[in-house]
């Protein structure tokens, strides 16, 4: 490995250093205000053409990525739904078996995959797991529109307390059918895989260029990585899509939505919502998949995020209690 | 060809060891100097996960061998290996094979050439080690190349000839290589083993071409195609399924003549056909019993044979068809089911009887199920089978029948 041909990265101080090549172009037919897609044109602008992508069945397969209209300027392929961290294990290690045995030059070569929240955060979790044992250099991004938003909206592990859903209509007998509390997923991750160096969430456009800084320190870090990234979705959260941006603001400011980033252990928060927190009524107000909330359930979900921020053993991050108060 | 300038020829066969299926399978996939291994265990076939550990641990093979989380992952883990243009080896058993089976799919779809052990068991429930063909046989239509091998030289020896043809250019599709789990999985034969430079004559450098992932070949993998083009693919698949067999006639005429004349038919073995009236015909290890009941029978003047078939994917229409049809009757041993198909018989029944339609006189079938979780196929069990084929020549309304061998009553 000598010789090795490595990417070298320039930082992201500012809005001019992000590279104006695109990646990710047009082609694809993702909704207006589409935080996923968001996501996508964001990770493959700052990780550069020297990438390999695996993306599993969801929105960012079937609304992204068409046959003859690919958006994708760098090689791209389709995985299964609960194979995003397997595809990215199999690119990785065929690139170190033929880098390692002569047959490619041995050049760095970044491997990203990415899902949404049903195909990584339920279906593929086990095989993201597997990845974060290994030690090859991979992320897997995770773009969480809080639903199986390809199939129409149903409801996933990850999706907000109380919303409406395909899967979780509010009805006359039982007006909240949503009664699952969001995965606590990068804290999940991060805590169950103590070699894994790197765990992150992140919202794509908030704060500005935050994202796009993670990734380019995930990259930077060696062995496999994971972020979560908090991707509003206008079809499926129900609002007008010139408000996505603002949507995902408020999920962030209100604590709702943590914003942290663990590399090799150590917790930074993005948004420290200990000290600060908006009320979550306003992020849940401004979305049509709340609205039959009642003003009981608003104070339940508040009650759940102040807990998260005030009682967490690790806030927003390890949902423990107390013990680090003996 | 030998290389002119090399300065001795290198012997073809470097030594004899004694080795289960399994282990025969692990030391060819050391020749074939196999890329990426992603293994999951699962009996019967995990043995060969741990030989070739071994062979890694020891420093006889260099590859990536990922402990995978699922079958899923497993089979996903070679796929996209294979993608990147390494050369992979996956394999599981029962209902191991099932679990992946998702993966397996879009393996064959997306054309890239993984080769596979199955060490052929029964499927969940109940709970049982013993062999059975139909994990096998999921993949019988989604575009695999499918065998069955019944010594481990023989396993040895197709899992070069299946790196050949499922790589070759105009085939492109994964090889699932199975063999009776415990029969063969777990039984010792003398194996010899080629040398590396022997090898390497036959089978070529992997090579996706225009297909392989990597950032000087910026291509888009099963984009969503819709009713747009899907047709056109599976065309593209079922074209390649078909073409298979000449190539598969071709991988075995090079192999002859690199390795000495081993085979005479790529697709199935016949034994004391010549002048034969009635045959049995099967796949996998039961060809044993099946043979050694047609020695027996023979000794006593009987006009029968046995037809041992290996691939079933692609199907040898016409071969087989050319064979069968001279015979009065036919018993096929099936060692899956197929419930509720036609005649409710087994698997390779269906498929020998469909094969020998378009002729004027067709042989009698008949079918027995025989062997199902790894109950042994004795070769007095053959022989009854072989007297019900004789009795069905000449008995009217046979065509069809389907008896279940062993069973308890
Ligand atoms: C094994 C399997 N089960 C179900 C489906 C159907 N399916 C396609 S996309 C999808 C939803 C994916 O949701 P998510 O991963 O959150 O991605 P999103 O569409 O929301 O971006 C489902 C259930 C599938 N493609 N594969
Ligand atoms: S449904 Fe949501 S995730 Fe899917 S394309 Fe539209 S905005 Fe994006
Ligand atoms: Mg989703």
């Amino acid at each position: 490995m000598a010789n090795r041909q490595s990417i070298e990265y320039a930082k992201i101080k500012g809005v001019h250093d992000v590279p104006l090549e695109e990646f990710y172009t047009s082609g694809h037919r993702t909704c207006q205000g589409c935080e996923s897609a968001a996501t996508m044109r964001g990770f493959i602008k700052v990780a550069g053409p020297r990438t390999l992508v695996t993306g599993s069945t969801g929105c960012m397969y079937v609304a992204n990525t068409s046959y003859m209209t690919t958006p994708w300027i760098v090689p791209w392929m389709h995985t299964q739904l609960g194979a995003s961290g397997s595809s990215a294990i199999g690119m990785a290690a065929g690139l170190r078996a033929l880098m390692r045995k002569g047959k490619i030059p041995d050049e760095e070569i970044n491997t990203i995959a990415h899902c949404g929240d049903l195909g990584g955060g339920d279906m593929g979790l086990s095989a993201i797991s597997g990845a974060l044992q290994t030690d090859y250099d991979l992320l897997i991004i995770m773009n969480d529109n809080e639903s199986a938003a390809n199939t129409d909206i149903q409801a996933t592990g990850l999706t907000t307390f109380g919303a409406n859903t395909t899967f979780t209509p509010p009805g006359k007998r039982i007006h909240i059918t949503q009664r699952r509390w969001k995965k606590n997923l990068a804290g999940m991750l991060a805590v169950g895989h103590p070699t894994c160096k790197y765990v992150a969430t992140a919202c794509a456009t908030y704060p500005t260029l935050d994202y796009l800084r993670k990734v380019r320190r995930a990259l930077a870090v060696g062995g496999p990585k994971f972020l979560h990234v908090y991707a509003p979705c206008p079809k499926g959260w129900d609002y007008h899509p010139r408000y996505s941006h603002d949507i995902g603001r408020m999920g962030v400011l209100s604590g709702l939505f943590p914003l942290f980033e663990i590399l090799e252990g150590h917790v930074t928060y993005t948004h420290d919502a200990r000290r600060q927190r908006e009320p979550v009524e306003k992020f849940l107000m401004a979305q049509g998949r709340f609205a039959h909330l009642t003003k009981d359930d608003v104070r339940y979900i508040q009650k759940m995020v102040d807990e998260m921020w005030e009682e967490w053993d690790v806030p927003g991050v390890v949902p423990t209690k107390g013990s680090l108060k003996t | 060809m030998a290389n002119e300038r090399a300065p001795k020829a290198e012997a073809v066969w470097e030594r004899r060891d004694l080795l289960t299926g399994c282990q025969a399978v692990a030391e060819a996939v050391r020749l074939a100097d196999v890329d990426v291994i992603a293994a999951y265990p699962i009996r019967p076939y995990t043995e060969v996960m741990d030989a070739i550990s071994k062979l890694i641990a020891d420093g006889q093979l260099d590859a990536e061998y990922v402990i995978a989380d699922s079958e899923h992952s497993q089979f996903e883990i070679v796929k996209h290996a294979s993608s990147v243009n390494a050369r992979t080896f996956a394999g599981s058993s029962g209902t191991g094979w099932c679990y992946g089976l998702e993966a397996l799919v879009v393996t064959a779809t997306d054309r890239l050439p993984v080769l596979y052990l199955v060490g052929n068991r029964a499927l969940d429930d109940p709970g049982a080690f013993g062999v059975e063909h139909n994990d096998a046989m999921m993949v019988r239509d989604v575009g695999f190349l499918l065998c069955w091998v019944t010594t481990p030289q023989e396993a040895l020896e197709h899992v070069l000839i299946g790196y050949r043809v499922a790589e070759d250019k105009g085939v492109q599709m994964p090889m699932a290589i199975a063999m009776d789990g415990a029969f063969l999985t777990h039984s010792q034969h003398m194996v010899d083993i080629p040398s590396l430079g022997t090898v390497r004559r036959y089978l070529r450098r992997y090579d996706l071409s225009k297909r392989r992932m990597h950032p000087d070949n910026p291509i888009s993998i099963a984009p969503q195609v819709n009713e747009d083009w899907v047709m056109e693919l599976r065309r593209q698949n079922w074209e390649a399924a078909r073409s298979a067999r000449t190539v598969i006639k071709e991988a075995y005429r090079e192999f002859n003549g690199v390795f000495g004349d081993r085979y005479t038919n790529p697709f199935f073995t016949e034994f004391m056909t010549e002048d034969a009236e009635t045959i049995l015909i099967g796949l996998g290890t039961v060809a044993a019993p099946g043979r050694t009941a047609v020695t027996r029978l023979r000794a006593i003047g009987e006009k029968v044979g046995y037809v041992s078939m290996r691939w079933f994917r692609p199907f040898p229409t016409e071969e087989l068809r050319a064979c069968l049809g001279r015979f009065r009757s036919i018993g096929v041993i099936d060692r899956d089911f197929a419930h509720g198909s036609p005649d409710d018989g087994g698997i390779l029944m269906e498929e020998v009887r469909s094969t020998l339609y378009p002729l004027d006189n067709r042989p009698v079938v008949v079918d027995f199920i025989a062997g199902l979780g790894g109950r042994d196929i004795s070769i007095s069990d053959c022989m009854a089978m072989f007297r019900l084929t004789q009795q069905a020549a000449s008995q009217a309304g046979m065509d069809g029948f389907v008896k279940w061998i062993g069973l308890r009553e």
